[in-house]
């Protein structure tokens, strides 16, 4: 963005007043960081209040798994001390597990990424519906209906990989953005807000899918419960560890999300669509003043972010599943909120985001299994770190990190 | 202008599409209905005859919504004749599971109505009614069904707390610290549920449910008793909470500083309000409605609670929040017209319709999309709705 253009006369005074420019060595590192994050204020505040919203929800999550077990608070009474070294034990368990589960083995990376893939690519959805205003809480209908549209092009046609398996993703990518456009269609046109709107369109995709996994069309015969038939092997997206272990579930649907991450950017950074998108975001009166077409722009980014999000689904079925049960977005699209806000909206952010979710995912099986604590933890982790990222002033006031930057408000009310 | 010719197209193009679903029926009608099935498709389709031509001629107005409601009762009973046709439907004990049907909807739309009359919107209703519906289970079944609803009236407060620190304090996005309260509660309800309901289910998640009890005369008058007054607990709760947050948002001081607060909180402030205070105490006690509709699931009804029970109830009721206007008692009524066509699944799934029950689960979903579309473009949330406060 400005930092490229800017770069030779923000380094010549630097160098000038180097002694009063103290921070000189921070200044490279702090314009890389702006530029990742698509934001220009202090980098070790941007920095930091990322990983000490992480660490600080680990920490809360941590209490969390010493409080909820009955016995063990039983047992505070008879004898402390055992009791806090079992707590501590089972803590270390459960963490040990997630870490282990995410990262520990090939087996663990191969998984974390695996995850990483449809968080990814529906945090971009979300990401873009951000930058330009909009609040896609949609994420996971897109997923299922971009994902049943990969499934049918998966299943019913049969030509050679090169051409199969893009009809199939591009498939899902319509799929999701009709599914998104609708919303963004209502927005712009009735004013119906897209928080409510999207939040209806999941529900509607959820008893869609399981109407249509019972079609005669896509139902798998001879079995009476909803399962789709499978996805021709032209349709798959390949596997990319099989020569280690065909275990490892890692796709090339990663590919595909570094590819949209990378798409994303372009879009909004880049080009002219998404310069008014992002017009759009900061102010749609302002951007109505300069000429541009409002309504097109919602239009345009709900349908983008449902794409992503359909890519989302896709790469679920066409490279994970190889065929539809009912629920097979697996609330992703829920994480994804989560994710690009702690991406901050920027394509980048989140797919760094989207590993950290991945290995969450990944690595809260393996907690599960470990330690029995429930994998349904990780949603409470990501919740808080949320709120922490969402509210920066909370992590300063206990960390004491000095203050740069006010909260940013990315909606607006009903109605506007 | 454009709103108005929106409004009739609207409103032309029903009257249409209603006709056609009635003329439809007609040939599947067989009149051996306790309530004469026969005409009922002529009579909606004449009375939309006539709302088209007076829309088209004048419009309705202020009462639009309420004619909306209305035209889609006539829409459905027109439907439930065609789907009834040649078996029997107790028509009042559909009503009855309607009004049961929606009072966690109400309740999540009361909610709605004490956050965003003081400009904040609380998406977080969701997570609110869960957490209210767990602690409902566990402090009932360990406590008593009392100790339940006070545990998820509290619960419910406390989660509104965080909200209100979130938005007022720290003046985090107020959408994004909804969607946080809604994901964190149903993370850890999820999580402590499997991590200690389901081992101890019988002692820690049965709770005594309430049960009906019939209002004496009120509940003997024929057809309107059994639907109204023939109910537990919670219904009188809501019809109660309903007038009495009607009564005093519109006819006290202290409804009038907080609406002061929700239109234009500078103006409020300069003349004395406290802002923050009223927002944090209307807040507050929005979440603590929440908790108690939350309760409901299942100190009311189920008994004991499932992961996500809520299934999108809160969302449903902001959408009847702003179907209602950001009034108590429309509220009330767009969540009964919500709650029908619950209650419409409900039934119809018995009936063997030949539409696919998938479909009328989704029913609830695009009414609310269509109430969304169709109403909110021309209804007006509180001036400063969604921003946060900055005192000079």
């Amino acid at each position: 963005m400005s930092d490229e253009n800017m770069g030779p006369e923000a380094e010549g005074p630097a160098e000038e007043e180097a002694i009063v420019a103290e921070p000189t060595p921070d200044e490279p590192d702090r314009r890389i960081w702006a530029r990742i994050t698509g934001a220009d204020s202090d980098w070790r505040s941007q920095l930091l209040v990322p990983v000490l919203a992480v660490f600080t929800a680990l920490v809360i999550g941590a209490i969390i798994i010493a409080v909820s077990d009955v016995d063990l608070l039983g047992m505070w009474g008879d004898d402390a001390g055992e009791a806090f070294k079992q707590t501590l034990t089972r803590i270390g368990d459960a963490y040990g597990g997630l870490f282990t589960g995410a990262f520990g083995s090939i087996r663990g990376v191969s998984e974390t990424l695996t995850w990483a893939t449809p968080l990814i690519l529906a945090g971009l959805s979300v990401a873009i519906g951000f930058r330009a205003g909009l609040f896609n809480i949609g994420a996971e209908g897109q997923m299922l209906m971009g994902g049943m549209l990969a499934l049918v092009v998966g299943f019913q046609f049969n030509v050679t990989i090169w051409l199969h398996l893009p009809l199939a993703i591009l498939g899902g990518f319509i799929g999701g953005a009709i599914w998104g456009g609708i919303p963004g269609w209502l927005r712009a046109k009735t004013g119906a807000h897209e928080v409510i709107t999207t939040i209806m369109f999941n529900w509607i995709a959820i008893r869609f899918v399981d109407y249509a996994l019972k079609t005669t069309f896509i139902q798998r015969e001879g079995r009476p419960d909803r399962i789709s038939k499978d996805v021709l092997e032209s349709g798959r997206l390949p596997k990319l560890l099989s020569w280690v272990d065909p275990q490892y579930r890692l796709n090339a649907g990663i590919i595909v999300a570094l590819l949209a991450a990378w798409g994303v950017y372009w879009l909004l950074f880049r080009s002219t669509v998404g310069f008014e998108f992002r017009a759009v975001g900061a102010n749609p009166d302002g951007a109505k003043y300069a000429g541009m077409n409002v309504t097109r722009a919602y239009i345009l980014v709900m349908a983008v972010a449902g794409g992503l999000g359909g890519l989302a689904g896709s790469t679920q079925i066409l490279g994970v599943l190889g065929n539809a049960t009912p629920g097979f977005s697996a609330n992703l699209g829920f994480d994804a909120i989560a994710l690009a806000l702690l991406g901050r909206s920027h394509p980048f952010g989140v797919v760094l985001a989207g590993v950290l979710f991945g290995a969450l995912r990944a690595g809260g099986q393996q907690m599960q299994v470990a330690s029995d604590v429930g994998i349904d933890l990780i949603l409470v982790i990501q919740a808080l770190i949320v709120v922490f990222i969402a509210a920066p002033e909370l992590i300063r006031a206990i960390f004491r990190v000095r203050a740069v930057k006010a909260a940013e408000q990315i909606t607006r009310g009903w109605a506007t | 202008m454009a709103a108005f010719v929106l409004v009739v197209f609207a409103m032309g193009t029903e009257g249409d599409a209603t006709f056609r679903l009635a003329a439809d029926g007609d040939r599947f009608e067989v009149p051996d209905l306790v309530f004469s099935a026969a005409g009922l498709s002529y009579i909606a389709a004449g009375f939309f005859a006539f709302l088209g031509g007076i829309q088209l001629t004048r419009g309705f107005g202020k009462s639009t919504n309420i004619i909306l409601g209305l035209a889609m009762a006539v829409i459905a009973f027109a439907f439930l004749g065609w789907a009834a046709a040649g078996k029997s439907l107790s028509l009042v004990g559909m009503l009855q599971l309607t009004v049961v049907k929606s009072v966690p909807i109400t309740f999540g739309a009361l909610s709605g109505v004490m956050c965003e009359r003081v400009a904040v919107i609380n998406i977080g209703i969701e997570g609110m009614l869960l957490s209210g519906a767990f602690l409902g289970a566990l402090i009932g079944s360990v406590a008593g069904p009392w100790m339940g609803i006070i545990a998820g009236v509290l619960v419910g407060g406390l989660l509104a707390f965080a909200l209100a620190v979130l938005a007022i304090k720290y003046r985090v996005d107020q959408i994004i610290a909804g969607v946080v309260i809604n994901i964190f509660a149903l993370g850890i309800t999820s999580y402590l549920t499997s991590s200690i309901l389901v081992d101890n289910s019988d002692t820690l998640n049965r709770v005594e449910i309430f049960r009906a009890w019939k209002v004496p005369l009120l509940g003997d008058i024929p057809v309107i008793g059994p639907i109204f007054f023939n109910h537990n607990f919670f219904v009188y709760g809501m019809y109660v909470l309903v007038a009495v947050i009607a009564f005093a948002l519109f006819k006290t001081r202290w409804g009038l500083r907080s609406r002061a607060v929700g239109e234009h909180p500078k103006a409020a402030d300069t003349l004395g309000i406290n802002v923050f205070r009223f927002r944090y105490l209307n807040v507050i006690l929005g979440g603590m409605i929440a908790g108690f509709g939350g309760a409901y699931f299942t100190v009311g009804s189920a008994g004991s609670f499932d992961e996500n029970m809520s299934a999108g109830r809160g969302f449903i009721g902001l959408a009847a929040m702003i179907f209602g206007r950001w009034h108590p008692v429309g509220a009330f009524g767009a969540a009964l017209v919500f709650g029908f066509a619950d209650s419409l699944q409900a039934k119809l799934a018995i009936l063997q319709t030949p539409i696919p029950g998938e479909f009328l689960l989704m029913a609830p979903y695009i009414v609310t999309v269509i109430v969304v579309a169709g109403v909110v473009g021309r209804a007006r949330p509180p001036a400063a709705d969604g921003q946060p406060y900055i005192k000079d």
